[in-house]
């Protein structure tokens, strides 16, 4: 039986979960330049929300049809609160302060938030279940989707028009742009930048609570660790894509993601290359196509769509 | 405005490590002493109290405060108190050894119960072997650790100083393998390890022996322990036609394994040692890991009565975890080492001798008692003399035992 379109299918939904988190990475460093490696732990701290929701804040037994709208609402606004409140008090303050200050911050807030979430969440010591859609795989021709994936499917598209949209076409969104080209330019032509800060942060947070909530309905659980490796795998789709753009965030996250599954898949196919194909090998296959990339588009696959600043 | 930034970095990262030393003192802080006066000896563990396997862990840790909270209650050692010191290891070599450092610094330590981890334990031999100072695992499994890495052709004891309670994968993965061909009727199996000493040793000993029964492997593959999407894997074992799937390795990645493969529409078992033997992996695995198969070191632990005591004083001693996969074997390695040094005491007319450690590392070859898991006592090798393995299946949402026995190759 072929099982490459299984394959692709595969890939596609994780690459979309990653392209869901990328933006995070790709908004805020297209604006003030800083890494912030703490967005894994947002998009875990998104997952949290929406498990405390379902769990502390709903009655039991509450249907999935009714519960979901609402983890949604609770995950992002504990991501949101989370990212804000870094913002607020963890990178303003050193916004004039040298590139590496914030990076360090980032990653400090990074091993903080996974700390508090082990320490305080009940239960959360080792992997929590997150509940489940009822409602059996479907198929098409010899592809099988789950019902979870089904989430993922609608919710990145769906994500992704959303905020062109809100780019594109409201005023924020324009003042958005005139920050991310040339901050004090913007300033003087009277947008408040400040403000525009908190809201990318805030953008990307909501985009990472999706994906927290994705990841918990695909997988079934979800632990204080699961930001970390998918807050780099995130990052890597980002830069893939083009950091800065947030269409290269999502197209990153779906190049990546393909790769990494046909890597896995096929790569020990190949004769000779058997002791390189499992998938313990396939970040370092995904990590090769970066590179190659890199080396010949290094703005990434779509490029960064702001104007080149000095 | 650089001073100022200055100040919230050393904030942000003091926050960090703060919270960090913070869950580190609280599992280490100690807990018994008190009364009898004399001497007091420190009883080391080194477990994964923190991350993915801290359920396995924090059991470890639990069942040895109960050997020696036992021990100081019944006064088993006269004028010996003892006190347990637990330290986290992370399941990272690179911590264990560090652990194993300090604990071989500590010059009150006389026996370390622990690590979880084959590969930790690997780190640590050397360290506890150069101070003398006598290592009892309750969970490693790697048959390298006592009989060296040429284990297969020539059994050589690498360090003196180590033992374990439980049995190896020597012996774990053709006892697997053999259940599955002669009694499971399984003859194709798909094969996936982690690349870790335990997974990748545990997979190798399994397909040797099944392939020696005349099964066949229809494909193996090596997953990556750091992600939980394992959708690629779980297609191809669907479409390489196995009858059942082989996983060496531990349950975070077991459970979501055996979920995915069967969503990708493979209703196969999934089969794996004692590091995939915990109600955590059922719980991951969610309601269609029915039938999935571990193997367990040692006859069930709620079947024996001497483990009912255990089981009854660990409840009575309200820990807020559960002992785990490995609760019994923690219990009877602490007791090991509190019965390696009462020899020694007892050969010292009562006191401490100066050069104790070398004195209970070489008094624990002799350890004999009837304990939670059986008679404990070790071969020329340090390992376990009780070589009984049970396979347990998941079965109304519990582990339940199927078949005990020996493996004799």
């Amino acid at each position: 039986m072929n099982e490459l379109p299984q394959q692709l299918v595969n890939g596609l939904l994780l690459g979309s979960m990653y392209g869901l988190v990328a933006i995070g990475y790709t908004m805020v460093y297209g604006i003030v330049q800083l890494i912030n490696f703490a967005h894994g732990e947002i998009f875990m701290t998104g997952a949290f929300g929406a498990l405390t929701v379902y769990l502390y804040v709903l009655p039991d037994g509450t249907s999935m049809a009714v519960a979901l709208p609402l983890m949604i609402v609770g995950a992002i606004v504990v991501a949101v609160a989370v990212a804000v409140g870094a913002e607020r008090f963890a990178y303003r303050p050193l916004r004039n302060a040298p590139r590496l200050a914030p990076l360090i911050t980032a990653i400090g807030l990074s091993l903080a938030l996974q700390q508090a979430v082990w320490a305080w969440y009940p239960d959360a010591k080792s992997s929590v279940t997150f509940p489940q859609i009822d409602g059996g795989p479907f198929h098409i021709g010899n592809v099988t989707i789950q019902t979870g994936d089904i989430f993922l499917l609608v919710a990145a598209p769906v994500s992704m028009a959303v905020l062109a949209y809100f780019v594109m076409k409201t005023r924020t969104g324009r003042g958005m742009q005139a920050t991310a080209q040339d901050p004090d330019t913007a300033k003087l032509m009277g947008v408040n930048t400040d403000r525009i800060i908190v809201i990318a942060f805030a953008l990307g947070a909501t985009f990472a609570a999706i994906g927290g909530v994705a990841y918990g309905l695909k997988y079934g659980e979800i632990n204080f660790r699961m930001g970390f490796i998918l807050g780099l795998k995130a990052f890597t789709a980002a830069v893939l894509g083009g950091i800065g753009n947030i269409y290269g965030a999502m197209i990153g996250g779906v190049v990546l993601g393909i790769a990494e599954t046909l890597a896995s898949a096929y790569i020990s196919n190949i004769p000779g290359m058997e002791k390189f194909g499992s998938q313990s090998w396939a970040d370092v296959w995904a990590f090769v196509l970066l590179i190659l990339v890199l080396l010949f588009r290094p703005q990434g696959l779509l490029g960064e769509r702001v104007a080149d600043r000095a | 405005m650089r001073q100022r930034s200055l100040i919230a970095i050393t904030a942000a990262l003091a926050a960090g490590a703060l919270t960090l030393t913070a869950c580190g003192s609280r599992d280490s802080g100690d807990k018994s002493s008190s009364g009898s006066g004399g001497t007091t000896v420190t009883i080391g563990v080194d477990a994964p109290l923190t991350g993915d396997l801290s359920a396995l862990g924090l059991g470890i840790k639990n069942s040895a405060d109960l050997a020696v909270k036992t021990a100081n209650k019944d006064k088993t050692v006269s004028g010996v108190t003892f006190k347990l010191v637990a330290k986290d290891d992370q399941a990272q070599a690179s911590s264990g050894q560090q652990n194993a450092s300090a604990f071989v610094a500590d010059k009150s330590v006389l026996g370390v119960v622990g690590p979880l981890n084959s590969s930790v334990a690997q780190s640590m031999q050397k360290v506890f072997d150069a101070a003398k100072l006598v290592e009892v695992s309750p969970a490693n499994t790697s048959p390298d650790l006592t009989q060296g890495t040429n284990w297969q052709t020539k059994k050589v004891r690498p360090y003196k100083s180590y033992f374990r309670t439980a049995t190896t994968d020597a012996i774990q993965g053709p006892f697997a393998a053999e259940y599955i061909y002669n009694t499971a009727k399984k003859k194709k199996v798909f094969v996936i390890d982690d690349k870790k000493t335990y997974g990748a040793g545990l997979a190798a000993t399994f397909t040797q022996e099944f392939k020696k029964l005349g099964g066949t492997v229809v494909g193996t593959q090596h997953i990556n322990p750091d992600t939980k999407d394992f959708s690629s894997v779980a297609t191809q074992v669907k479409n390489s036609g196995a009858e059942a799937v082989y996983y060496g390795g531990e349950y975070p990645q077991a459970g979501p394994l055996s979920k995915q493969i069967k969503a990708a529409g493979a209703n196969i078992p999934l089969a794996g040692g004692d590091g995939i033997f915990d109600p955590t992996f059922i719980k991951l695995a969610g309601a269609k890991s029915t039938g999935d198969l571990a193997t367990s070191v040692g006859a069930p632990v709620e079947s024996l009565p001497s483990a009912k005591k255990f089981v009854e004083d660990y409840k009575a001693g309200g820990y807020s975890e559960e002992y785990g996969a490995y609760g019994g074997y923690s219990y009877d390695s602490t007791w090991a080492i509190i019965q390696a040094v009462k020899s020694v005491v007892d050969a010292n007319n009562g006191k401490l001798p100066s050069d104790a450690r070398a004195k209970v590392t070489a008094a624990m070859q002799n350890v004999s008692f009837d304990g939670v898991t059986g008679k404990v006592s070790f071969d020329e090798f340090g390992d376990a003399t009780n070589k009984q393995l049970t396979v347990y299946a998941v079965k109304n949402g519990a582990w339940a035992a199927v078949k005990s026995g020996t493996f004799t190759g």
